[in-house]
């Protein structure tokens, strides 16, 4: 590299302040290098965010009941999920961690399949290849590789498919995402890393986690072009993802972008959140909803009125209504699952293990 | 994808060539055959692999299906599981036994269990070549014996050769192979050169092979100690002991019915493996057959394994590595009765 190129290496740099679109209060910020979505993609965004929502709060409801063992919220990153999402094209690839259950749902995966995972049903009980959507991943760090090598076998292939990884603010410190970022870019893979940066990694907070000026200022150390975005703006998060996601299917490689957003419940219903945040923190997040935000804009634009809404909500409601009674539904699994997914066939020990395992069942039964 | 216009490949009549060889031929053959098949890893392509097991292949089938990675092996086995996932066959070499263990996380928590996770939905056909074990004079960290790390793992598959024909079938299966499966490549074999008919129909992924007939003994060994063996079993015919020597080829699943049937005849069985013994894969077999063989049994089963330290350095090596005199005394301790067997006689 000359010079001169290491100095335009500066283009891969993140602004130095969020990208956005709509403030806090609802009102539009013009910026020259983002384009607003159409009223149509933002009522899109909005009925997402809703439903995402709801869903949410039917989750945390469920394991209050005992329904769900465990759940992550992604309450408050509704922007940053759905917006990400709605990005992609239906060719395209997901690849979640076990925060983003709203974004696999918004991504047309059925949420009873989703919730397996959470009910302790079994690990992933949806199809990947039915909504391109890989598996939930709880090592971190760990999807962002499968998501490189997905989006580089589609390049070997042919394929126009762009890869989109999720991660966390913490997972950026993992040793897989290094190599994720640099991987991507050396073989100028068509990926989208989205890291939401939600302030925390359970209780530890980004400052330390990383002494960069950003998360997205990781991208120039691999020669990765960089966005930092407001991540409770789903305009502006749907906006930098759907660039992203044209440049990587013009062969133009990979894109790092951090969208800053808040984790407003505790890490997971599990968590007390109050022993490592104060409450006046959260209150200032609250205030930057990212629902809200969006309601604020449509309303003022007239796009979206109270019979609107009204639908909007409605239709969340009864989503949630069908997952409710759906959940409430003793399920039935069968023991011999546990060996028929080991192998392509089972192994010789694995189906005495089966037999035994048959026995003692039987014997059980009729104790 | 590119079209591979190549010849058809010769199952080749006879041939002489080294293991390293014959995995190189291996890997020709498949590229040839499958154009879904890829070889990547560290200074695989223009060097051809530190141990030339991939020389000239990316000079023959380009650098799209051939090619050198950035340095990490983590980011090699972890994007070949999204390439799986995305229907192409990736083979990739760790480049020594030790620097594996970087990529131990996406093995163990993906490459295993992405068909388990998903209930069968994920077929994750990959490949991992390691170059194992000691006894070429390697410097620390190239001479692990790391078997068990993964044949503890449910969901790998776990093989290793010990011949050049073995080495070509078995890699050759491995890639045909709907599961994971972890190629161990037993480094002081690799330039052992043999005359052999190259073929993988035929020979199962999962079985292992009654490498010299004998009825006094059963032998049990592979990889690099299978040589060693098989010397042993030459030497203590002369001592008087018709010892059976069985390569299990298979680490994982295990063979229990070869080795089984081989010591309901004999009675007697050792476990040998340059490995640390303590927890080592001889332990599972011995477990297994005294729970399958107990009452066939002469003697316990004994284990002839390396010692349980970390792997010497390269001038001590031979003292940790099980040889022929250690192996014998072994065979020697073996509860013999007073009907000991006559020389060249079996039991
Ligand atoms: C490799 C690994 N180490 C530790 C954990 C335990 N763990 C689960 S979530 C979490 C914090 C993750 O934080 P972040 O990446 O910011 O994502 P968030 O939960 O905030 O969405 C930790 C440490 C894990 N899942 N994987």
């Amino acid at each position: 590299m000359t010079t001169t190129e290491r100095a335009a290496a500066s283009h891969l740099l993140p602004s130095a302040d969020p990208l956005g679109l709509i403030a806090a209060d609802g009102s539009p910020v013009p910026d020259p290098a983002l384009e607003l979505p159409d009223g149509e993609v933002l009522l899109r965004l909005y009925q997402g965010m809703v439903a995402g929502r709801r869903f949410d709060t039917q989750a945390t409801a469920l394991t209050k009941q005992g329904r769900l063992a465990v759940y992550p919220s992604a309450r408050g990153q509704e922007a940053a999920e759905i917006g990400g999402i709605l990005a992609l094209r239906p060719q395209d690839w997901l690849f979640p961690t076990y925060r983003d259950s709203m974004a696999v749902v918004a991504r047309g995966v059925d949420p009873v399949e989703v919730l397996t995972l959470l009910r302790g049903d079994w690990h992933c009980g949806y199809d990947p290849y039915r909504a391109n959507v890989a598996p939930q991943c709880t090592p971190l760090a760990t999807n962002t590789l499968h998501a490189v090598g997905f989006a580089h076998a589609a390049r070997i292939k042919g394929e126009d498919s762009v890869s989109l990884v999720l991660l966390g603010d913490g997972a950026t410190s993992e040793g897989d995402t290094h190599e994720a970022l640099n991987f991507a870019a050396v073989w100028q893979a068509p990926v989208v890393f989205l890291v939401q940066n939600n302030g925390y990694a359970i209780s530890v907070p980004l400052s330390k986690q990383t002494a960069a000026p950003s998360l997205a200022h990781k991208g120039i150390g691999y020669g990765m072009p960089s966005v930092l975005v407001d991540g409770n703006d789903a305009a502006a998060v749907h906006a930098v993802v759907e660039q992203a996601v044209a440049r990587a299917a013009a062969g133009e490689g990979p894109t790092l972008i951090e969208a800053v957003t808040y984790r407003v419940e505790s890490h997971t219903n599990a968590d007390d959140a109050s022993r490592y945040r104060d409450r006046a923190e959260v209150e200032q997040w609250l205030a930057r909803d990212p629902i809200a935000r969006l309601k604020h804009y449509l309303t003022g634009r007239g796009l979206l009125d109270d019979a609107r809404q009204q639908e909007i909500d409605a239709r969340a409601e009864a989503e949630a209504a069908t997952l409710r009674e759906r959940m409430n539904v003793d399920t039935e699994l069968d023991p011999a699952e546990l060996f028929r997914h080991v192998y392509a066939e089972p192994t010789a020990a694995l189906r005495q293990q089966a037999a035994e395992l048959t026995a003692e069942l039987t014997t059980g039964n009729q104790a | 994808m590119t079209a591979i216009a190549e010849a058809a490949p010769a199952v080749s009549t006879s041939d002489t060539l080294t293991m390293a060889g014959a995995l190189n031929r291996a890997l020709a053959d498949a590229l040839t055959e499958d154009e879904r098949v890829l070889v990547f890893g560290e200074d695989v392509g223009t060097l051809g692999g530190v141990f030339r097991v991939t020389d000239g292949l990316a000079a023959r089938f380009g650098e799209a299906r051939v090619f050198d990675t950035p340095l990490a092996e983590a980011g090699i086995v972890g994007t070949a599981i999204g390439m799986a996932m995305n229907g192409l066959r990736p083979v990739v070499e760790m480049q020594f036994d030790a620097f594996a263990y970087p990529a131990f996380e996406q093995i163990t928590s993906h490459l295993a269990k992405l068909r388990n996770r998903t209930h069968g939905r994920v077929e994750l056909p990959i490949v991992i070549r390691i170059p194992y074990g000691g006894g070429i004079g390697g410097v620390e960290h190239h001479c692990d014996s790391s078997e068990v790390y993964y044949t503890h793992t449910a969901g790998l598959r776990v093989v290793t050769p010990s011949s050049p024909a073995d080495a070509y079938a078995l890699l050759r299966q491995a890639i045909d192979s709907p599961d994971p499966v972890i190629f161990l490549e037993p480094k002081r074999r690799y330039w052992e050169k043999e005359t052999a008919r190259l073929d993988h129909r035929g020979s199962t992924l999962d079985r292992a092979v009654v490498r010299r007939p004998g009825s006094d003994v059963t032998l049990i060994s592979y990889g690099g100690a299978l040589g060693t063996t098989l010397q042993v079993a030459e030497a203590a015919q002369e001592e008087g002991y018709s010892a059976e020597v069985i390569d299990l080829r298979s680490l994982s699943p295990f063979d229990l019915d070869t080795v089984a049937a081989s010591v309901r005849r004999t009675g007697r069985a050792i476990v040998v493996h340059e490995a640390s013994r303590f927890c080592g894969y001889g332990a599972e077999v011995a477990a297994q057959l005294s729970e399958t063989c107990f009452h066939y049994l002469e003697a316990p089963v004994l284990r002839v394994a390396g010692f349980d330290i970390p792997y010497p350095a390269p001038n001590l090596e031979q003292h940790h590595l099980p040889g022929v005199d250690r192996i014998l005394d072994a065979i020697e301790r073996l509860q013999w009765d007073d009907s000991a067997p006559a020389a060249g006689g079996g039991a």
